[in-house]
């Protein structure tokens, strides 16, 4: 079993297990994350569970959809590994992974 | 848009353009009105839809595509759910061929509202998101009726001033006003929430938004009401033309003083406030936005409107929710860290706008019906919001409800709501003082509604306030 660590803006650190098969939206909800509002429910629609993925995993998110850019897009914090936590489909190999929080949801 | 209607805009539009350079722009407007009113004397006039109120059925007593949830007094004779609740069940893809505003399509389930939100490849947000037509010779621009990727550059360029960073900034600000209208409020006898607290307040946030002299605030909000309340748009009760164009002139008048003066402000060498204006004009897409008057206009009626309406009758109806929700009120004045969920739940329960329209791009396949290319397509929030296929018990008002925040009041996709991180935190501002204060906030009387099919709002709310022991 593999784990995520999530940062808030202010530094603090959750570290919860990885689950395969789940989106990063999903783990970070059902551990109560603070700072990830996922308004639409995680049917990318309304990026307000935008996350910065440190950039060593960055490679390993799989590809992003138009529509997921152009949410993004709308945010002001938006960073080069941004993506919306609803998206990202976690797998094994995201063992380890750091996730950054902006430090608000649009 | 047909081909000559697009040209005929286009050429207007360069028109206003080329002439703001040496007209000012309340000249440019009512020489528009001189113009429409020397076509109607020779061509006749378009004609003004005039809405008289009478009872309506009960919806059982229609046949499904007799079914009109256009009419402008569904809401304030409270026939709204009953009648949505019908067309979710029997018809959630509708159409209704022979309304006043033309035919359109009704979608009411909550998943079908997210796929039209989301598919603006598909649904065009142009030329506009109310049902009816724009009043002749209105023909502002505003993002939230434009597809990219022009409404995405002009959305960027504003967007800064409602962000999470900047309100940070405001919040301060935004509590000292609440406090100074909650005080001054009268105790244990009976006054007008409407005017003495949502309007004074909505008027109050936006001045500071966007600059405006605050003594004249009150303009902001009567600007708002004519520009949403005409009949052809949304049933509304306005009808004299030439008040909207006074109006509009008054506020081209208003708006370029301000620009002027905030410009040569900033020429002195001071720096950049946190306003609207200031925003757009340290902005290099936006900088010279003035030489586009109907764009400039168009924007700033959008966050006028935007804010006015939204913000102020969930500032109403959440009073009227716990009022009618007693336990509610209890279970909050226990557990205040319920402020946040709660207003979720009020912007939800009253969704304060019904819609947003679009127009089919090509032909669509929806709930096993063909909606056709050009075809208008209304995504009725206010029965997404209330659908018992998504939401449990979607009549109630519950201020603990899970998934609060899920609700379709903002809308989804590249149009969401921009100014929603505001409303929340004037609404969550406004209950943390209410609290402090007040022990019992009792509605006396029936409110009365808007006439509107896109405002769902309260045109007067009597109160009773008991302070805290």
């Amino acid at each position: 079993m593999g784990k995520i660590t999530f940062i808030e803006h202010d530094g603090a650190e959750h570290v919860v297990a990885l689950e395969a098969g789940s989106s990063l939206m999903q783990i970070a909800m059902d551990h109560g994350i603070p700072g990830i509002d996922a308004d639409c429910g995680g049917s990318c629609a309304c990026g307000t569970c935008h996350v910065i993925v440190e950039a060593a995993w960055a490679g390993q998110l799989g590809a992003m959809a138009a529509d997921e850019q152009q949410l993004l897009d709308m945010t002001p914090e938006r960073a080069s590994t941004s993506r919306l936590a609803c998206q990202v489909q976690v797998t094994q190999d995201m063992d380890g992974m750091l996730v950054r929080l902006p430090e608000f949801q649009m | 848009m047909s081909i000559y209607s697009r040209a005929v805009d286009a050429a207007y539009t360069r028109a206003i353009n080329t002439t703001s350079r040496f007209v000012p722009m309340h000249w440019q407007i009512r020489a528009i009105e001189q113009l429409i009113k020397a076509k109607r004397m020779t061509l006749g006039e378009r004609p003004v839809p005039r809405f008289v109120e009478e009872p309506l059925p009960e919806v059982e007593a229609l046949l499904l595509h007799e079914i009109d949830v256009s009419n402008p007094f569904l809401y304030r004779q409270g026939k709204w759910q009953s009648y949505f609740k019908r067309l979710r069940d029997e018809a959630p893809v509708h159409f209704q061929a022979d309304s006043p505003f033309g035919p359109f399509w009704s979608v009411t389930r909550y998943d079908d509202i997210l796929f039209v939100d989301k598919h603006h490849e598909l649904f065009s947000a142009e030329p506009i998101i109310v049902l009816g037509d724009r009043p002749e010779g209105m023909a502002l621009k505003t993002f939230i009726a434009m597809d990219p990727p022009r409404h995405d550059v002009e959305r960027q360029a504003v967007q800064a001033v409602v962000a999470p960073k900047n309100l940070k900034e405001m919040e301060g600000l935004i509590r000292q006003r609440t406090q100074e209208v909650l005080d001054d409020l009268p105790l244990d006898q009976p006054f007008d929430w409407v005017e003495t607290v949502s309007i004074e307040l909505t008027g109050r946030m936006l001045a500071t938004l966007l600059g405006f002299p605050y003594e004249k605030r009150h303009l902001l909000t009567y600007w708002s009401d004519l520009i949403a309340g005409s009949p052809e748009m949304t049933g509304g009760a306005f009808s004299d033309k030439s008040e909207v164009f006074s109006a509009a002139a008054d506020m081209a008048l208003h708006f370029a003083q301000l620009w002027r003066d905030n410009k040569a402000r900033h020429a002195d060498g001071t720096p950049h406030g946190f306003d609207l204006i200031s925003l757009m004009q340290s902005h290099a897409d936006t900088a010279n936005l003035i030489d586009e008057p109907l764009v400039f206009l168009g924007n700033l009626s959008l966050l006028i409107v935007g804010g006015n309406d939204t913000t102020r009758n969930s500032m109403t109806g959440g009073v009227l929710a716990m009022h009618e929700n007693p336990a509610e009120f209890e279970k909050l004045k226990a557990n205040p860290g319920l402020i946040s969920n709660m207003v979720s739940e009020i912007i939800r329960w009253q969704t304060p706008l019904a819609y947003m329209r679009r127009v089919a791009k090509q032909d669509v396949e929806l709930g096993g019906r063909t909606i056709r290319e050009g075809d208008r397509v209304v995504m009725w929030y206010a029965s997404g919001n209330r659908d018992e296929r998504k939401i449990d018990n979607p009549d109630a008002f519950l201020i603990d409800r899970k998934g609060a925040r899920n609700h379709l009041s903002f809308g989804f996709g590249i149009h969401r709501c921009m100014g929603n991180r505001l409303a929340e935190m004037q609404l969550r501002v406004l209950w943390e003082e209410l609290l402090q204060r007040f022990d019992r906030i009792e509605v006396v009387g029936e409110p009365e509604r808007v006439q509107s099919n896109f405002v769902r709002g309260y045109a007067r709310m009597m109160v009773k306030l008991s302070a805290k022991a």
